[in-house]
């Protein structure tokens, strides 16, 4: 395996420390107290939601409005890959028995399965994270509610008792702080832009709205939420909630679709080596 | 449709080191200049230091103004004033 | 005093003599720049068009970690083209400016993206030939004379070899999985042995800008030299790898040192660079989306910074 000459330690990656195995050296032993399975559908829920949320912000490579945004947004794309893979890891080592049953002599690993071989009615994601980008101010809208939320999320998560998710946590919120910060200034300048950005920004919010329940936000999310509609001159839309049942694996056809999509190689190649 | 200004990027790689130029880019304000250096040039490697300037903003002499061959090229309308030599030790080049 | 233009010139002409690199504000003969602007836009283009044909394989690749690895390549891409679209505008000409000039046709970019990519073995096929034909275009164009663009090479470079050797890696890890995936490579191999081959240019016979750029020092060597390097640097890769290079005249020639190999098929690359290739519609069409759909966020931002300034 060549990880270490071809990948060194640039921190262009936004791993730990061995690329093949991401918990390599790392103690799996659920602690006592947690219940594996638990943890293991909590792993999923934030496994999930990283996963899907970053095969759509790829989706913008190659069509960014412009270089910087691109690579910005395959940064962001590329931190949340990199949470998923550890949380599926934690997942699969928590729990093996959510994982999905492959041949005997399949070379895949335990988070590959998961992410490739798990139906939509097996993922754990909220429906936000699933819907189409649409433009660039859905994609912004969506990074902003779902990434302020997620920080939220993690910085309670450093203080887990499992010692794994502690760590991811601890990694996790630097660039969940950064993905924040990034979509609140993007979602402000379309917000105070042109009439045509304000008008696109509300649009997407109001799209939104409607699955802002399922993320369930604690009290002081909304606080910091209400900064950014203040500062973008925004006030809360007046929408009726949808029943996302994202959490319960209920789920859109856009997840089908998206899944479909993402799986087609690896399933076409069940024993493939990669 | 507007453009961009265009805007020169400098590193502190660690502490102790001077900031180096490093490159270009482009981005609306000040602000977002800082974010896009992140992204392009550091991809988020903790405990650097960045700073960015607009290109226009920079005063520059020519090397070659010593030389009796120099001429003024101020027919030329010039985007950047000049590009910096890059050490060997700035990482991530 | 006044400096004439043929003291200019000598003065130019000197400096990349010796070896010395020119620098933006320095006199330039206007061809010179021309040149110089002609070779980086394309070059530039060429990065972010190329973005495209792997692109498309992100969405699909077969693991997380081959996902993470092909974005960020790609998003490499990107970062190569705005390093190099700045390289340019120290000539005194705008992003902006050679985006139209690429949208419109004025300027080109590599044929070799004008290549459909059908195969998942194409990510690693392109990292290995193509990624690998670019670097030997590229590693003497670190010395190049214009200033900008030499030290935007040199960045390339040092990412360029992270790309070729994941590419190659893929198609080793490939070739020990099953059958069907070790058909998969040797077939994506057939399809991009000659279009790599091409990447160096037409024949030095009927490359006719290429003595003028040796002379300036834009170029070091000549296309039939770099791709006789790729042919030889090459062929004991694959060897290691287990696949066939679909040439027949490929062999060993011991006389001179260095392999033989067929001439590649001149008229198809013609009419790629004339824009019949495969895929030249659909690369400017995806290019020129991107662009227009992303005014008015472009606008946005300068309105709003606009605001801030007030």
């Amino acid at each position: 395996m060549i990880s270490d000459d071809l990948l060194g330690n640039d921190a262009h990656w936004a791993f730990g420390t061995d690329f093949e195995d991401p918990l390599a050296g790392v103690d799996t032993t659920v602690p006592d107290g947690v219940d594996p399975a638990a943890l293991a559908r909590y792993c999923l829920m934030l496994g999930d939601d990283a996963l899907v949320l970053s095969q759509r912000l790829s989706e913008w490579c190659s069509r960014a409005p412009d270089l910087e945004e691109d690579i910005a947004l395959a940064n962001v794309a590329l931190d949340l890959l990199g949470q998923a893979r550890l949380l599926l890891a934690r997942a699969a080592a928590a729990d093996p028995s959510v994982v999905p049953a492959l041949p005997d002599d399949s070379p895949v690993p335990a988070e590959d399965a998961l992410a490739f071989f798990r139906s939509p009615a097996e993922f754990r994601n909220v429906t936000m994270a699933e819907l189409p980008n649409g433009d660039f101010a859905e994609t912004i809208t969506r990074l902003l509610l779902l990434s302020i939320c997620r920080l939220a999320e993690f910085e309670s998560m450093v203080a887990h008792p499992d010692a794994v998710l502690a760590a991811v946590a601890a990694k996790g919120r630097k660039e969940l702080a950064y993905h924040r910060d990034f979509a609140a200034r993007w979602f402000v300048t379309l917000a105070r832009g042109t009439a045509e950005s304000r008008r696109r920004v509300l649009g997407a919010l109001d799209g939104l709205w409607a699955f802002w329940p399922e993320l369930d936000a604690p009290a002081d999310v909304e606080v910091v939420l209400d900064q950014v509609f203040a500062a973008a001159d925004v006030s809360r839309p007046e929408v009726t909630p949808a029943r996302g049942l994202g959490r319960e694996c209920v789920h859109t056809e856009a997840l089908t679709d998206l899944l479909a999509e993402m799986q087609s190689v690896a399933r076409a190649h069940p024993k493939g080596l990669w | 449709m507007s453009e961009w200004p265009l805007y020169e990027v400098f590193l502190r790689s660690k502490r102790g080191l001077n900031h180096v130029h490093v490159g270009s880019l482009h981005a609306p304000d000040d602000r977002f200049a800082l974010m896009h250096a992140r992204d392009v040039y550091t991809r988020r490697n903790e405990g650097v230091s960045i700073w960015v300037v607009r290109a226009c903003e920079i005063t520059a002499s020519s090397p070659d103004e010593k030389d009796p061959m120099f001429a003024p090229s101020g027919d030329k309308v010039y985007r950047h004033p000049t590009f910096y030599d890059i050490p060997e030790h700035v990482p991530h080049m | 005093m006044t400096v004439t233009e043929t003291e200019l010139a000598g003065h130019f002409e000197a400096t990349v003599a010796r070896g010395d690199r020119v620098e933006p504000r320095d006199w330039m003969p206007e061809a010179y720049r021309k040149t110089l602007i002609r070779q980086i836009a394309q070059h530039a283009h060429s990065e972010i068009i190329g973005m495209q044909p792997e692109g498309d394989w992100i969405s699909r690749a077969p693991s997380l970690r081959r996902k993470a690895i092909l974005l960020a390549k790609v998003q490499d891409e990107a970062g190569h083209g705005l390093y190099l679209y700045s390289a340019c505008e120290t000539l005194g000409t705008s992003r902006r400016e050679l985006t139209e000039k690429l949208l419109s046709g004025k300027q080109k970019y590599s044929s070799i993206f004008n290549y459909p990519t059908p195969s998942y073995a194409d990510v690693g096929t392109i990292g290995w030939l193509v990624d690998g034909a670019a670097i030997c275009n590229q590693v003497p164009l670190c010395r190049t004379s214009f200033g900008p663009y030499g030290r935007a090479m040199i960045r390339i470079c040092k990412e360029e070899s992270f790309h070729q050797r994941q590419g190659y890696e893929l198609l080793m890890t490939m070739m020990r999985g099953t059958d069907e995936q070790r058909a998969m490579v040797q077939e994506s191999v057939d399809r991009f042995w000659w279009p790599a081959l091409m990447m160096f240019g037409p024949p030095d016979d009927a490359s006719p800008n290429t003595e003028q750029s040796m002379a300036w020092g834009i170029k070091r060597n000549t296309n039939d030299e770099l791709r006789q390097k790729f042919v030889d640097m090459t062929v004991p890769q694959a060897r290691a790898l287990g696949v066939t290079l679909p040439d027949p005249e490929l062999r060993w020639n011991s006389e001179r040192q260095a392999h033989d190999f067929g001439e590649p098929d001149w008229h198809e690359f013609w009419a790629v660079v004339k824009g019949n290739g495969p895929c030249n519609a659909e690369r400017l069409d995806r290019r020129r989306s991107a662009h227009e759909d992303g005014a008015w966020v472009r606008d946005a931002a300068v309105a709003f910074a606009e605001e801030g300034a007030r």
